[in-house]
C-alpha cells in the first residue's frame, strides 16, 4: 500500500481539518508508513470468519423508560462559544447565491 | 498516628487502605490527609506535571464532608477520606474537562461522568485532573497539548501513557490512587512503566458514561495505585452495572478485593504466551519477566507455556480499529456547541469555520488517526482494512478461547521496554505504538488484564512489569496472581519497589521547593 500526498489531502478535506501544506507533507509520509504497517491484517486467511464489532458482545440492550432532569437552556448554552438570543450563534451555512 | 502528629511525609507514602483505616478510626481526619497529599503536589507537581487541574478548595470540601459523616457515626466506604486523580478524559461538574486538547480548553462538562459520581458517593477525594495524551491517544502524555507528564524514576523519561498523568501521580505521592483508562494498554502500559500497580477490567465491567470517547468498543476505564489491595478496592468501587452505558455487562463485580488478600497461586495455571516476547524486546525487560515466572512456579503455580499464533496481527488490527472508531468519535467536535471554535469572521462558513477548528484544536497524533480512520472507513478501502481487522478481532478472541482451556491465566511482560526518554519516539508514530505491543491483545478481546511491578531491568535501573491476563469477568484472578508476586517479591527486596525511585528524592532534598531543579 502506499497512500500519496494528494490522497492525503482529500482525508484531510474528508476529515474536516484545514491542514497546512507543511502539515500535509509531514503525514503524508507517515500515513504511507503506517498504512503499510497495518495493512499486514491482509495477510491473514480469514475467509468465513465472522467480524467482531463489539467486545461485550451484547444486543438491544433496554432499560426502563423514566422521566428524568433534562439540560436546560441555560445550561446548554453555558459553554457555547457563541450565543445569541439564547440560542446557539453559528457562521452561515448556505452561500448567498 | 501512634507516636506523635503525623507528617505529610507519614501522610502522603500510606496506601490507600491504611489511610481509609486511619481515618475511620479517627487518628487522622480526611482533611488532614488531602491537605498533606495538597502540599505534596505543591512541592513535586511543577516537576512532574501530572496535574493539568489541582481543586484544592473542592477536595478540601469533599474531605471535610467525609469527616462529619463519620463525626455523625454514619459508615463510611472502603475509600472514604482517600485522594485520588482522575484522568481529564471524565466529566466534572466541577472542574474543566480537556482530554490534553487545545479543543476543549477550558470546557466545564455540564454532567459527572458515572465513575465520578460513584467517586464521589464512595467519599474518594477527587484531588484533580491528570494529565494524559490527547483524547487518549498515545503512550507517553507527549501528546498532551498541554505538556508532557515525567516519570518520578527519571524526569528525563515519560510515564508511559495515554494514562500516564494518573500513573505519574501515583508514583511521585502526590495521590495515592488514580483513574486512567485502557483503550490499547493506556492502564497497564504507565503502570508498568512507573513501577505501579494498573488493570483494564473486562470491557463492560466499569462505565463508560461520561467517559468523552476515543475508540467505543474498547475504551475501559480502570485503577491505578501503589498496591495491589489499593488498586482492588479501587477497581470495586468504581465498577458495576450502568444503565447508562449500553455496553455495560449487567453482572456482579468479581470478587476482586477478596483475590487481592488471598493471594495465593497455589495449583493455578499460568500460560506463558509465546508471541509477546523475545526478538524487539528489552533484554532486562525479559529477565525480570523470566523471574516472575520463575517466583510464580516457585509459589505453586503450574507454568505451561501457550501459543496465540494471531496475536502477532494485534497491533495492526489495533491501528485500524481504533483510528476508524476515533474518526467517527471525534466528528462531534465541530466549534458550534461547545469547545473551541476558529476563523469564524462573519465571512467564513460554518463548514469552513469547522474545518479551521479542527485543524487549530487536534494536535498530530489526533490528526493522524483521524485520517487513518477515515481511509480504512472509506468505500473501496473498507473490506480489505476495517472489515479485515475485524475478523482479526475474531481470531485474537479464539487464540485467547484456545489458550484458557490450558491455562486459568496467562502471563507476558507489560511492555516491550522500559520509560524511554522524553522526545525520543513523539515523531516517529509507528515507534511510538509498539510500547502497546503485549497489551492490545486483551483490549481486542475484552477480556481483563493488570500489570504489577516485577522489579528493575539491569541496563537502565528502570521498572518492569509483569502483565496478568484473564477471561472476561474473572478479573479476581487477576489480583491472586498480582497479590501473590507483589507479596513475595516484597519481602525477597525487604521493600516496595518504589522505594528504589530516586528521580524525585534526587531532586527534592527534603524540605525543598517547587523552585529547586
Amino acid at each position: 500500500m502506499s497512500i500519496s500526498r494528494t490522497e492525503v489531502a482529500h482525508l484531510a478535506r474528508l476529515s474536516r481539518m484545514a491542514l497546512s501544506e507543511a502539515e500535509l507533507d509531514h503525514f503524508a509520509g507517515q500515513l504511507d508508513q503506517i498504512l503499510t504497517a497495518v495493512a499486514r491484517v491482509q495477510e491473514v486467511a480469514a475467509e468465513g470468519i465472522e467480524p467482531t464489532t463489539h467486545a461485550a458482545g451484547l444486543s438491544n440492550v433496554f432499560r426502563e423508560d423514566r422521566l428524568s432532569g433534562c439540560l436546560g437552556q441555560l445550561a446548554a448554552l453555558d459553554q457555547a462559544p457563541a450565543a445569541q438570543d439564547g440560542r446557539f450563534r453559528v457562521p452561515r451555512i448556505l452561500a448567498e447565491d | 498516628m501512634a507516636g506523635g502528629p503525623a507528617t505529610d511525609s507519614d501522610l502522603t507514602r500510606l496506601s490507600a487502605a491504611e489511610l481509609a483505616a486511619a481515618i475511620a478510626a479517627g487518628e487522622v481526619s480526611a482533611v488532614e490527609v488531602t491537605q498533606a497529599h495538597l502540599r505534596r503536589i505543591e512541592q513535586v507537581d511543577p516537576q512532574v506535571h501530572a496535574f493539568l487541574h489541582v481543586d484544592g478548595d473542592g477536595a478540601v470540601r469533599a474531605a471535610r464532608a467525609v469527616d462529619e459523616r463519620r463525626a455523625a457515626g454514619e459508615p463510611l466506604s472502603a475509600l472514604a477520606g482517600v485522594p485520588l486523580a482522575l484522568k481529564d478524559v471524565f466529566t466534572t461538574v466541577d472542574m474543566p474537562t480537556t482530554c490534553g486538547s487545545r479543543i476543549l480548553e477550558h470546557w466545564r462538562p455540564p454532567y459527572d461522568a458515572t465513575i465520578t459520581r460513584r467517586l464521589r458517593e464512595a467519599g474518594v477525594v477527587i484531588i484533580g485532573k491528570a494529565n494524559m495524551d490527547e483524547f487518549a491517544m498515545g503512550s507517553s502524555t507527549e501528546n498532551s497539548a498541554f505538556g508532557p507528564s515525567r516519570n518520578p524514576w527519571d524526569l528525563g523519561r515519560v510515564p508511559g501513557g495515554s494514562s500516564g498523568g494518573s500513573a505519574a501521580a501515583v508514583t511521585a505521592y502526590e495521590a495515592p490512587l488514580g483513574i486512567g483508562t485502557d483503550t490499547g494498554g493506556s492502564i497497564r502500559q504507565p503502570a508498568a512503566v512507573c513501577g505501579i500497580v494498573g488493570t483494564k477490567p473486562t470491557y463492560g465491567g466499569s462505565s463508560r458514561y461520561g467517559l468523552v470517547a476515543f475508540a467505543s468498543s474498547l475504551d475501559t476505564p480502570g485503577p491505578l495505585a501503589r498496591t495491589v489491595l489499593d488498586a482492588a478496592l479501587l477497581h470495586e468501587v468504581m465498577s458495576g452495572h450502568d444503565p447508562m452505558d449500553s455496553t455495560s455487562l449487567n453482572a456482579p463485580v468479581p470478587p476482586v478485593v477478596a483475590a487481592a488478600r488471598q493471594a495465593d497461586v497455589a495449583g493455578l495455571r499460568v500460560g506463558v504466551v509465546a508471541e509477546l516476547g523475545g526478538e524487539g524486546y528489552q533484554p532486562g525487560v525479559m529477565a525480570r519477566f523470566a523471574d516472575a515466572v520463575g517466583l510464580l512456579e516457585s509459589l505453586g503455580a503450574k507454568v505451561t507455556e501457550v501459543s496465540c499464533p494471531h496475536f502477532r496481527y494485534a497491533l495492526p488490527a489495533y491501528y485500524l480499529i481504533a483510528p476508524s472508531e476515533c474518526s467517527s468519535n471525534l466528528a462531534r467536535f465541530d466549534g458550534m456547541r461547545y469547545g473551541l471554535r476558529a476563523g469564524d469572521d462573519d465571512a467564513a462558513s460554518a463548514e469552513e469555520v469547522m474545518s479551521l477548528t479542527r485543524a487549530a484544536g487536534f494536535g498530530a497524533e489526533v490528526k493522524r488517526r483521524i485520517m487513518l480512520g477515515t481511509f480504512a472507513l472509506s468505500s473501496g478501502y473498507y473490506d480489505a482494512y476495517y472489515g479485515k481487522a475485524q475478523q482479526v478481532r475474531t481470531l485474537i478472541i479464539r487464540d485467547f478461547n484456545a489458550a484458557f482451556e490450558q491455562a486459568d491465566v496467562l502471563v507476558s511482560p507489560s511492555t516491550p521496554t522500559t520509560a524511554f526518554p522524553i522526545g525520543e519516539r513523539v515523531d516517529d508514530p509507528m515507534a511510538m505504538y509498539l510500547a502497546d505491543l503485549c497489551t492490545i491483545p486483551s483490549d481486542l478481546a475484552g477480556n481483563s488484564a493488570i500489570s504489577v511491578p516485577c522489579g528493575l531491568a539491569d541496563e537502565d535501573g528502570l521498572p518492569v512489569g509483569l502483565q496478568v491476563m484473564a477471561p472476561v469477568l474473572a478479573d479476581d484472578r487477576l489480583y491472586r496472581v498480582a497479590g501473590a508476586v507483589e507479596a513475595a517479591l516484597q519481602q525477597r527486596w525487604g521493600h516496595p519497589l518504589l522505594a528504589q525511585a530516586r528521580g524525585l528524592t534526587e531532586r527534592i532534598p527534603a524540605g525543598g521547593g517547587p523552585g529547586d531543579d
